[in-house]
């Protein structure tokens, strides 16, 4: 497999309009002739039906809940950044790109996250035109707020609600769309297969969840917008319905899948209560800006109402750490700081798997008001689930699977290494390297469907010729039959567990070998454990009902499946990196509890390519080259 | 923490939309008043699972209370009896040993039963798809900050812009009147500068498309903001009769004019 980046000649600040000037364009009469599918709804996948649209070209869009306004899209809390320098405190394209390339820990592709922070301003015009009501000051003007792993305030937010402002946005867009007939919305349909006719991608099939139908979809290209696959964990911030299928469906027609073992682990999220917690739930990081991480000093104070716990007892080990960031230092230093107090014994509450986030310095300062100003939702939240109410107590919170890095390799078009097969938001690799910062996950959904992949797609469509296909094609035909086949596989087993058993199961070895910290030996035992529960599945899995209704168990088993051969896949990847780089720690390869990179070793995308259900998979490596950000250790410090 | 409660539920089951349905009742054990709502569900659903029976089918998506995807009728109270709480983030601490819960699908002819408590919720799409939203296509409008919009109106936009469109106010109106979902639309985008050129439009055709989904009309009983996770405010359906009325006094019928193009 051969990796071309197509990333334009070039200096970095002109590459991007440079690249829109040599793209070619698709004439305003002829759009209308090319059907473009896009699955997913959520940031990047509505915002890419929607604009698409409006160019003109002929649209299908697929979402599996009820309603495009479902995407999980919508849970994102905090923020969004834009390299807007509202606040004269010194942001700029560059800063928002460097900040970008160095939370990443330099494992993101320079040109793709300089072009990020690019759009980023465009971003935040677009959405306050379609009515986004974003934060503002009594001035009128927009307001900011600061996140991880930036000096700066660049980031805009709807109180807690960002997501759901900004994806309700993209939504009406969509809608607006729809209504027109330039898209034709298909919701409660699961795609479970990509078809591509001589290597190129020409359709998917799906699966109508109420009436079971398996039907094939044709296409001139298609776009996934499916998202992350951090419910690998079992439990995670992710919706219930957030799964890796299409993605890996994808993957095992010929798409690289890049650093699968990139994935984020938030710091503050409410830690596990019981046995049959079905979620995480997380509290946005924006509470970082106002509120103090600390644990007891001493072990024997962990039982300790944490009011009573003197100051001089306290360890504010973020502030300790990381002076200079303190408690806004980045995602995966954080939940590393949080794990390394816990299993020194110091953490908090339940199993002693918690640390305090607390408020009591700012009600002080600001008063409780302002604070219900900032965060009120966030609190409520806290304390429907908790039943603790934070302006009294401090939150306890611990580290979550949020978000994951790694996704399909794409080029600089967005395109995988299956042509006309175009990846956009989590669901890709591109942006984020080992680490993503806060507030860049919706930034970088919307570059993609805005202001990136409608370029990009037009090339695509205007560079090549497309010969006239139907659903009668052996290609469609053999997909539409081994969805069927599978559907009835699952259904017959007729075994004594749950999907749900086995998903945990994994999610249990997943989160204990291939989550915060990773060893060798941890992820050898994962790699021989993950395809026991695997062949268990197969043999003992028990679905009740038919494949021709609504059947949300025989849903669940199929994203069970995949999620059972690609853990392996993550495992194997992490196994391979022997190093330590952002949202990837492996135990061996650190400097007293600091990430070491080896940049001579490992500075490559692994973008690996499947090769049978038997075989391993092969690697293929992308060189990264930082010519615009010296690679250099991490500080936070 | 205090120990499991058993709980009886009385769970409307329907095969389908044709299909009739009736009430079954099963048993809750060993609950934790630390679990959630709907993850008390997911254990007796494994157990009817294990029993090789179907299991209660209930949409949900994010179990955070934001996506809008779970609901329906918890003792006749549309979400439960938490205030403010969608279906997903009620606790099970709300209830005690020994309760007696009946479950039902969201009532009403607009929304019909696709299977147990799901339902079907798409007229809601079709009612923002009559002008719930901003004729901007993607592109390069101006600065962001171009367009100065006092504290105050962009407080009461997003109060209004909240809505997660669960279809709560729906099913808790006795009218089975959708206006403050529509309302709530309505009022985000008319508070704002954006929302003006298309303001009075917007109310006509929205409203007409919730007559036409066969939605109840408004007596203000004020079960919907009783009712709604997010709190909306029945203040907005004065709002939006407002727009609607002068949108009628007002708005001409559209002018086609030949050969312009």
């Amino acid at each position: 497999m051969k990796l071309d980046s197509r990333i334009p000649s070039g200096p970095i600040a002109e590459k991007w309009d440079k690249h829109r000037f040599e793209m070619k364009l698709v004439n305003p009469a002829n759009k209308r002739k090319y059907h473009v599918i896009v699955v997913g709804s959520g940031l990047a996948g509505a915002s890419a039906a929607a604009s698409m649209s409006e160019l003109g070209y002929n649209v299908s869009c697929f979402a599996f809940q009820d309603s495009p306004r479902r995407a999980h899209s919508i849970a994102a809390q905090g923020g969004i950044n834009g390299a807007k320098n509202y606040r004269n405190d010194g942001d700029s394209i560059q800063r928002l790109f460097y900040d970008t390339v160095k939370g990443g820990d330099f494992r993101a592709r320079e040109a793709n996250v300089y072009r990020l922070a690019q759009v980023s301003v465009d971003i935040i015009d677009q959405c306050v035109a379609q009515g986004v009501p974003f934060a503002r000051e009594y001035g009128g003007l927009l307001a900011n707020r600061s996140f991880g792993g930036a000096q700066v305030s660049r980031t805009f937010y709807a109180r807690g609600q960002t997501g759901q402002q900004l994806l309700l946005g993209a939504y009406q867009a969509l809608e607006k769309e729809i209504a027109r007939g330039g898209v034709k919305m298909y919701n409660r349909h699961e795609m479970l297969e990509l078809v591509t006719i001589n290597g190129v991608a020409r359709g998917i099939v799906t699966r109508d969840l109420i009436t079971g139908k398996v039907e094939a979809h044709v296409a001139d290209a298609v776009v996934l917008g499916t998202g992350g696959y951090g419910n690998v964990f079992y439990l995670s911030t992710n919706a219930q319905g957030c799964n890796a299928t299409a993605i890996y469906r994808a993957y095992k027609k010929g798409a690289a899948f890049a650093n699968p073992c990139y994935t984020q682990i938030h710091p503050t999220c409410i830690p596990v209560a019981g046995e049959h917690q079905s979620k995480l739930t997380l509290m946005s990081e924006s509470l970082r800006n106002d509120g103090r991480v600390w644990v007891p000093k001493k072990r024997e104070d962990v039982g300790r109402k944490p009011s009573e716990i003197p100051e001089e007892d306290r360890d504010y080990f973020l502030e300790r750490k990381y002076p200079s960031y303190g408690n806004l230092a980045p995602r995966d230093i954080s939940s590393r700081a949080a794990k390394e107090a816990c299993d020194d014994g110091r953490g908090v509450g339940p199993g002693g798997r918690g640390v305090y986030l607390d408020f009591a310095d700012s009600i002080k300062r600001l008063g409780a008001r302002e604070i219900a100003e900032r965060y009120g939702n966030l609190f409520e939240m806290y304390q429907r689930i908790t039943d603790e109410n934070p302006y009294e107590v401090p939150m306890r919170i611990y580290p979550a699977s949020h978000y994951t890095m790694g996704g399909l390799w794409v080029d600089y078009n967005l395109m995988s290494t299956i042509p006309g097969l175009h990846v956009i938001g989590e669901a890709n690799f591109s942006d984020h390297g080992a680490n993503r910062l806060g507030a860049s996950a919706l930034m970088q959904g919307l570059a993609d469907g805005y202001f990136v992949l409608p370029y990009t797609i037009g090339h695509y469509l205007a560079s090549n010729q497309f010969e006239k296909v139907t659903t009668d094609h052996p290609e469609f035909r053999a997909a539409v039959e081994a969805v069927e086949q599978r559907t009835a596989r699952l259904l017959g087993i007729n075994g004594k567990r749950t999907a749900d058993s086995f998903h945990r199961a994994l999610g249990r070895i997943m989160w204990e070998q291939c989550g915060m910290a990773r060893n060798e030996t941890g992820l050898k035992q994962a790699l021989r454990e993950i395809p026991a529960v695997r062949e268990e599945f197969w043999q003992n899995l028990t679905v009740p009902g038919t494949g021709d209704s609504l059947n949300q168990q025989l849903e669940k088993a199929g994203r069970v499946a995949d999620f059972l051969e690609f853990g392996e896949l993550m495992c194997l990847d992490a196994l391979h990196r022997e190093e330590s780089c952002g949202g990837h720690f492996r135990e061996e390869y650190q400097d007293a509890g600091e990430a070491k990179r080896n940049d001579d070793a490992f500075c490559y995308v692994a973008a690996w390519e499947y090769t049978g259900d038997t075989s391993a998979p092969v690697l293929n490596k992308e060189p990264l080259a930082f010519e615009n950000v010296h690679l250099a250790t991490r500080s936070y410090k | 923490m205090s120990g499991t409660m058993n709980i009886k539920l009385k769970v409307w089951r329907q095969a389908g939309p044709k299909a009739p349905g009736k009430f079954e009742e099963y048993t809750a054990t060993e609950v934790s008043p630390e679990s959630s709502f709907l993850e008390m569900l997911d254990v007796v659903n494994e157990k009817l699972v294990l029993e090789g029976k179907d299991p209660i089918a209930f949409d949900h998506d994010c179990r955070e209370g934001i996506c809008g995807m779970c609901g329906m009728m918890i003792n006749g109270v549309a979400h439960g009896p938490s205030k403010l709480t969608t279906t997903c983030q009620l606790h099970m601490r709300s209830f005690k040993d020994g309760d007696s819960i009946t479950l039902e699908p969201w009532r009403a002819k607009a929304f019909p039963v696709i299977r147990d408590l799901v339902v079907d919720r798409s007229p809601l799409d079709r009612i923002i798809q009559a002008g719930g939203f901003i004729s901007v296509a993607t592109g390069s409008p101006q600065d962001a900050n171009a367009l100065p919009i006092s504290k105050m109106d962009a407080d009461e936009a997003m109060d209004a812009a909240a809505c997660i469109g669960c279809g709560a106010c729906v099913a808790a109106c006795p009218n089975a009147s959708v206006s403050l979902f529509t309302a709530a639309k309505i009022s985000h985008l008319g508070l704002l500068p954006q929302g003006q050129p298309e303001r009075y439009r917007r109310a006509l055709s929205m409203v007409a498309q919730m007559d036409l989904e066969g939605f109840g009309g408004c007596t203000l009983f004020g079960e919907c903001m009783a009712a709604c996770p997010k709190g909306i405010s029945i203040d907005f359906i004065k709002r939006m009769n407002g727009d609607y009325i002068w949108g009628a006094i007002t708005e001409k019928p559209e002018k086609v004019t030949l050969g312009s193009g």
